[in-house]
């Protein structure tokens, strides 16, 4: 059997993803106004800026920055071969042009994908037509980068 | 009612990056919504662990709601989440607004390969260049936007 569809690994998902939701809730960033209060940097000389975002981002990044040491001392995950690190290196127009495009949707909606999927547990009006955009706008870009792995790694390496 | 919550902010943000490290140091997989997501669509691969992953990103929300309640938005003890309204006086109907938003976020994150989560969290932690670039951009376009907009 594949390694991806073993027990222990599709356990590690699961418990992955259940953290990541509940992290998502108890730090109410799957409220969209509160992630648009962060983004309102126009109410930083008012006084009514919420800058919880930050707070939330850099404990994380403060806890996966470990994990990603200790994964360079080990050879590969537990469950898998190898780490599955990006290959692709180099800053190209799809990261930057991509980035723009995802701010710009960000900042329309306070909504970024995390959020967006583990919102289906608190249903919103227009949630189902935004999820249905998020997924049309994902196989739109599909289509247009290069679809070969290949292709993509030239461009970005 | 708008208060700046840091405890729970930290506490939310260490579960986060707790999710980040299993899934890096169990199966060797970046938690990046986007990738998970958007990796779902044809040609897929390995749909089932993406397939879990997200339906326990919905549990968990749901889960840690009733477990602690009245925490702002969402359970039994929350107010109801609500999405963003387009700005007064764009004259614009909420779905089309909410729809463009989800276009530009899907097709934005597919193209630059990823999104708060796997940018903004797991790569910056491994301290790759491309992420650095994107979190940059995409921070400072989203807070434009809402200076421009006046969304809030």
């Amino acid at each position: 059997m594949a390694a991806n569809l073993r027990l222990p690994y599709l356990a590690t998902a699961a418990v992955s993803g259940l953290l990541f939701g509940a992290g998502l809730y108890i730090s109410q960033m799957v409220d969209p106004l509160k992630v648009l209060r962060f983004l309102d940097f126009t109410a930083i000389p008012t006084g009514g800026w919420d800058p919880s975002l930050a707070f939330v981002i850099v404990a994380a990044i403060a806890v996966m920055f470990i994990a990603v040491r200790v994964g360079r001392i080990r050879q590969a995950p537990l469950f898998d071969a190898q780490f599955h690190e990006p290959e692709f290196h180099h800053i190209d127009g799809p990261l930057v042009g991509g980035a723009v495009l995802f701010g710009i949707g960000w900042g329309m909606s306070g909504i970024c994908p995390g959020p967006a999927i583990s919102l289906i547990a608190f249903w919103p009006d227009n949630l189902l037509t935004f999820l249905l955009a998020l997924f049309a706008g994902s196989y739109a870009g599909a289509l247009v980068i290069p679809s070969g792995r290949d292709e993509r790694l030239a461009l970005a390496r | 009612m708008d208060a700046f919550s840091p405890i729970p902010a930290l506490i939310g943000g260490v579960l986060i990056g707790l999710a980040s490290a299993l899934l890096w140091l169990g199966n060797g997989r970046i938690a990046g919504i986007s990738g998970i997501f958007g990796q779902l669509l044809p040609p897929a691969r390995t749909v089932v662990w993406r397939l879990v992953f997200l339906a326990a990103l919905v549990l968990g929300a749901l889960a840690a709601a009733w477990l602690i309640p009245g925490l702002g938005v969402g359970g039994p003890g929350g107010a109801s989440a609500q999405l963003a309204s387009p700005p007064a006086g764009w004259n614009i109907p909420a779905p089309l607004w909410i729809a463009i938003s989800g276009l530009l976020i899907g097709f934005g994150t597919k193209i630059g390969n990823g999104c708060t989560s796997g940018h903004g969290v797991a790569g910056i932690a491994r301290l790759s260049k491309r992420s650095f670039v994107a979190v940059g951009v995409f921070f400072s376009v989203a807070i434009l936007t809402v200076a421009v907009t006046g969304i809030v």
